[in-house]
């Protein structure tokens, strides 16, 4: 899987917000990069920025008050933050499709499921190949069928307001789908609805991207879903990250402190006791801790993490971690 | 504000009753601040509070400040009619000699009296109806209030105001209680709106189970907290009564000659139209310039106020 | 079915709405201080013909009698005869009411098109110097009164550009069309005068604009900061981000939610711009029906006040309808929680 092409690279990715009073630096150099074929975990708590990261691979961050200053965005070798209108618009859909975070907001209230569905599937044909409407609505009804939800031609007619959290979270996967894109970005999908109906959304979507082999770049804070859908990990700590290794390691070995924590957050059902969590929260953007982001929640803090920002160390082939107390790795 | 205070009452049990009068006027002090900060900072809403405190000081300083005071009045010098604009008389003057600049002057006095009057009018009414009808949602109270709202609703205000005051005696006096009897509404949808939201509140229901009287609910609990939206329909109010008052004087049933007003001073101008423009357009632009002021002012309160809920 | 539902709910509700505003003039008409009988025949004539039209006018019966009668007259179209005109009020509401709705309904289109019109010009390039073009010419035409905006256009494009007529429908030597309408400007359509309908239309447009202007400049700010809110929508992103044009994304998916506070807004506005065409009407000597009932209320001419409150009372309510309808067909979020309810 490791000699498959370079799916998508980013280098160096750094994503302001520009706010009364100063710049959020959300996002502060990102390095990133996945084969095609590979399904990559990112994890971290909310507020990190990963969401921020997928849409500005998008191009529909807000801006403003978003900005960009600097960072490069490969998509099968082509700065997509280079492209014109036209090419952005064919990358967009049918080469990298996205499930938004919350289906209720990512859906337009005032047009129904048809509607949405149909221009989705419209926009995202071969070039120069109309689709007729009968075509699309057999498309549409299709995608509907394929995240199991039942009676697609009363569904197309409905609005996302008659609809319940789990079924809007389906259609927008369908929807998502519905491109055959190279990549999918799923942004944690089914945190909005209760357990056992994420539990239902997420089978469905391992076995969706499982039978057409796409990419997948899966975000969210459940490590559980992490082991079980992906190949490979990018934990993120407060725009950075962090730690980067392929799944089984990163629960094996977790380096990082932060990784440390999130793993001992996670509650277990042998050993007993409270998960000991990590202490204090996130730090706000607007005016970052120096050096290590982390450095202020950090048990293993040392001068030099207050003071210089640290690289990424290479711990092991599929292993990276930005933390000083790997120092004597090889860096990246 | 009330949620800090009660918190603060809560967790320390040994303060007195002195101690919270403190801590609730300190708090006070520093909303204050903290809102004319927020306010400040949009350079519009600072040019509207300094126009609306010089029309202000114009209108009650008029004697002083007009050139030619006598000139509000019953005064006539066909000599010096007509004149344009000139060192003299800055706006010209009319057409039987008065000077327009002054006669506006003392035009911003009933303007502005009849945006403070009708307010002061129409807001307490307007806002025990609406708390009355919120809080009694589903009773005959709010069936019998929200219904005449309704009909007073169905038609804009300016028409059932005319209509009142063409049947009454035409003079500033009635105007603004013509225009008053047509404004209420509005606060008692806005207020009934709110209270229904409020009264399902935690603290309602918590004020409701210890005993405390209608009248402690709604004034006390309630009333606090839909300060801000009217206060903010106020600010923004002003400008419209002040538009409405005008049109009543330009058809010539509000302020009666030879008292000036900026309404009548643009009827009678327009009839001078083209050649003796300023006239008419100096009153004009008077208005204009009221309204934007209070305008300014209204939409710095508004932002003040949304500013502090997020 | 079920809008037809919501339909009818909100017509019963208004005719109640109505049936109170009625009661609301009545009283106006009767606060009055004088006698009815007096004011209608005059100061001259002998107290036995007051005393009899006392009698005809049912003005010795308790207030509810009298209103009774009142109503069951104005149900059936008589509002009694008019004072200033000496005609039945019903007659000159059906020849002054025309050319108020051509001027009202010209005007809300000059609103809809200039307002929405400018609103996305400004959103679509929000922040640069047109964005600020329009957002202070917004401020302006929200702040300015209709009837000076009328004295300035008078003054600018009447006298000093001469470019527009200021006074009346059309032009003295114009020919004017056979009456179908009363809307000058569709009867001249239908009886093939295109020149009669140019000079109505040049006659239309100082009026119309003054009496749009506030609500084009109501309309661009509201259109302009729903456009730029729900730009920043999840909706909008997760549109770009599944490859539907820019130009699909703006033109349909962010326009259609934006449009639904401006056309609630539109509404209202098109609705008061009934109270406003009262000065505008008189300034620009415009036939129709608010001048009329402006004069009425100079003269107080009791009948025609009551009537032309009524009449105007109606349209504001007809108005609010058709906008709730277009707002239910625009956003199904209220077309199913009003058809729910039903």
């Amino acid at each position: 899987m490791s000699f498959a092409p370079l799916l998508l690279e980013i280098k160096n990715l750094h994503v302001h917000y520009a706010v009364y009073g100063g710049r959020l630096k959300v996002l502060d150099g990102v390095d990133f990069h996945m084969r095609t074929g590979e399904k990559v975990g990112l994890v971290g708590e909310t507020g990190c920025g990963k969401t921020t990261m997928m849409k500005a691979i998008l191009r529909v961050l807000p801006m403003p008050p978003a900005q960009i200053p600097q960072g490069e965005i490969y998509f099968n070798g082509r700065d997509i933050r280079k492209m014109s209108g036209n090419d952005l618009q064919r990358v967009r859909g049918r080469g990298i499709s996205m499930i938004f975070q919350d289906p209720t907001a990512a859906l337009n209230p005032v047009f129904s499921v048809g509607e949405q569905l149909g221009a989705v599937i419209q926009y995202s044909a071969e070039r120069g190949k109309a689709l007729s409407h009968q075509e699309i609505h057999q498309r549409a009804i299709a995608a509907l069928q394929e995240v199991a939800l039942a009676d697609p031609e009363r569904l197309l007619r409905s609005y996302p307001s008659q609809l319940s959290g789990g079924m809007r979270q389906r259609v927008c996967i369908g929807m998502a789908l519905a491109t055959h894109p190279q990549l999918l970005i799923a942004d944690e999908p089914g945190t909005s609805l209760d357990v056992t109906i994420q539990d239902q959304v997420l089978r469905l979507l391992r076995t969706l991207v499982a039978e057409k082999d796409t990419s997948v770049i899966l975000i969210t804070h459940s490590l559980g879903i992490v082991r079980e859908m992906t190949d490979r990990v990018y934990v993120m700590y407060a725009g950075d990250i962090v730690e980067v290794a392929v799944t089984p390691n990163l629960f094996a070995n977790p380096l990082h402190p932060y990784t440390q924590g999130l793993i001992s957050t996670v509650p277990r059902l042998t050993g007993g006791g409270i998960a000991s969590g990590i202490p204090g929260r996130i730090p706000n953007y607007l005016t970052p801790p120096t050096g290590c982001r982390f450095h202020p929640r950090c048990p293993h803090v040392m001068d030099i993490c207050r003071a210089e920002k640290p690289p990424a160390y290479r711990v092991d082939d599929d292993h990276e971690v930005a933390c000083f107390l790997y120092r004597t790795e090889n860096r990246v | 504000m009330a949620e800090e205070v009660s918190t603060h009452r809560g967790s320390v049990a040994s303060i007195t009753p002195e101690q919270i009068k403190e801590m609730e006027r300190a708090s006070r002090r520093e909303n204050l601040g903290r809102n004319w900060y927020k306010f400040s900072r949009n350079p519009l809403s600072v040019i509207g509070v300094v126009t609306v405190i010089l029309l202000i000081l114009l209108a009650t300083l008029a004697p002083l400040v007009a050139p030619f005071p006598k000139h509000a009045g019953p005064f006539t010098d066909f000599a010096h009619a007509k004149l344009p604009p000139e060192w003299g008389h800055l706006f010209g003057t009319d057409q039987i000699g008065r000077d327009v600049l002054s006669r506006i002057i003392f035009g911003l006095r009933s303007s502005l009296l009849m945006g403070v009057v009708v307010l002061a009018l129409v807001v307490p009414p307007g806002v025990l109806l609406g708390l009355l009808a919120g809080y009694f949602q589903g009773m005959w109270i709010e069936a019998v209030i929200m219904r005449i709202t309704d009909i007073f609703l169905a038609v804009p205000p300016l028409i059932l105001a005319l209509a009142v005051a063409s049947v009454l005696e035409p003079n500033l006096w009635n105007g603004m209680l013509a225009v008053s009897l047509m404004w209420w509404p509005w606060y008692t949808r806005l207020v009934y709106g709110l209270a229904v939201a409020l009264r399902n509140e935690y603290f309602v229901s918590a004020a409701e189970v210890t005993g405390a009287s209608t009248a402690h609910i709604l004034f006390r609990e309630i009333l606090p907290n839909t300060v801000s939206p009217i206060l903010t329909k106020m600010s923004l109010d002003v400008a419209w009564v002040i538009i409405i008052g005008s049109m009543l004087s330009f058809v010539g049933l509000g302020v009666q000659p030879p008292e000036p007003s900026l309404g009548t001073m643009i009827a009678d101008g327009a009839r001078y139209l083209p050649d003796q423009w300023w006239i008419a357009i100096f009153p004009a632009l008077a208005i204009v310039v009221v309204v934007l002021g209070f305008n300014l002012l209204g939409d710095g309160v508004r932002d003040m106020f949304a500013a502090q809920e997020t | 079915m079920s809008l037809l539902n919501f339909l009818v709910r909100r017509i019963i509700y208004s005719v109640f709405v109505l049936l109170g505003l009625s009661i609301v003039i009545f009283l106006i008409a009767r606060v009055m201080p004088g006698d009815p009988a007096r004011m209608a025949v005059g100061a001259r004539a002998p107290q036995w013909v007051v005393d009899r039209l006392r009698e005809q006018m049912h003005l010795n019966q308790p207030l509810v009698v009298q209103y009774g009668y009142w109503l069951s007259d104005a149900v059936r179209g008589d509002f009694g005869l008019s004072l200033i005109t000496q005609r039945p009020v019903t007659t000159d509401i059906k020849e002054f009411l025309p050319a108020s709705l051509e001027l009202v309904f010209f005007s809300g289109l000059l609103s809809a098109v200039g307002g929405i019109g400018l609103g996305i010009v400004s959103a679509r390039y929000k922040d640069t110097w047109i964005d600020n073009v329009v957002r202070v010419f917004s401020y302006f035409g929200i702040v300015t009164p209709s009837f000076v905006f009328a004295i300035l256009f008078i003054l600018l494009f009447g006298f000093t550009l001469n470019w527009l007529p200021i006074i009346g429908r059309v032009h003295e030597q114009t020919a004017v069309p056979p009456l179908v309408t009363g809307a000058i400007t569709v009867d001249a359509l239908l009886a093939g005068q295109f020149g009669t309908f140019f000079d109505a239309l040049r006659h239309l447009l100082l009026p119309a604009i003054s009496l749009a202007m506030g609500s084009i400049a109501q309309e661009a700010r509201i259109t302009r900061s729903s456009m730029a809110d729900n730009l920043s929508k999840d909706y909008i992103a997760s549109a770009r981000a599944l490859g539907i044009p820019e130009r699909v994304v703006m033109g349909r998916f962010l326009l259609k939610p934006s449009l639904i506070p401006t056309v609630s807004i539109l509404g209202l506005d098109i609705a008061s711009t009934l109270s406003v065409a009262f000065l505008v009407e008189l300034i620009f000597n415009w036939p129709g029906l608010a001048r009329y009932g402006m004069n009425a209320m100079l003269h107080k001419d009791l009948n025609a006040i009551s009537a032309v409150i009524l009449v105007l009372g109606a349209a504001f309510v007809t108005v609010n309808i058709i906008v709730d309808i277009i707002v239910a067909q625009l956003d199904p979020r209220i077309r199913l929680s009003a058809t729910r309810s039903a």
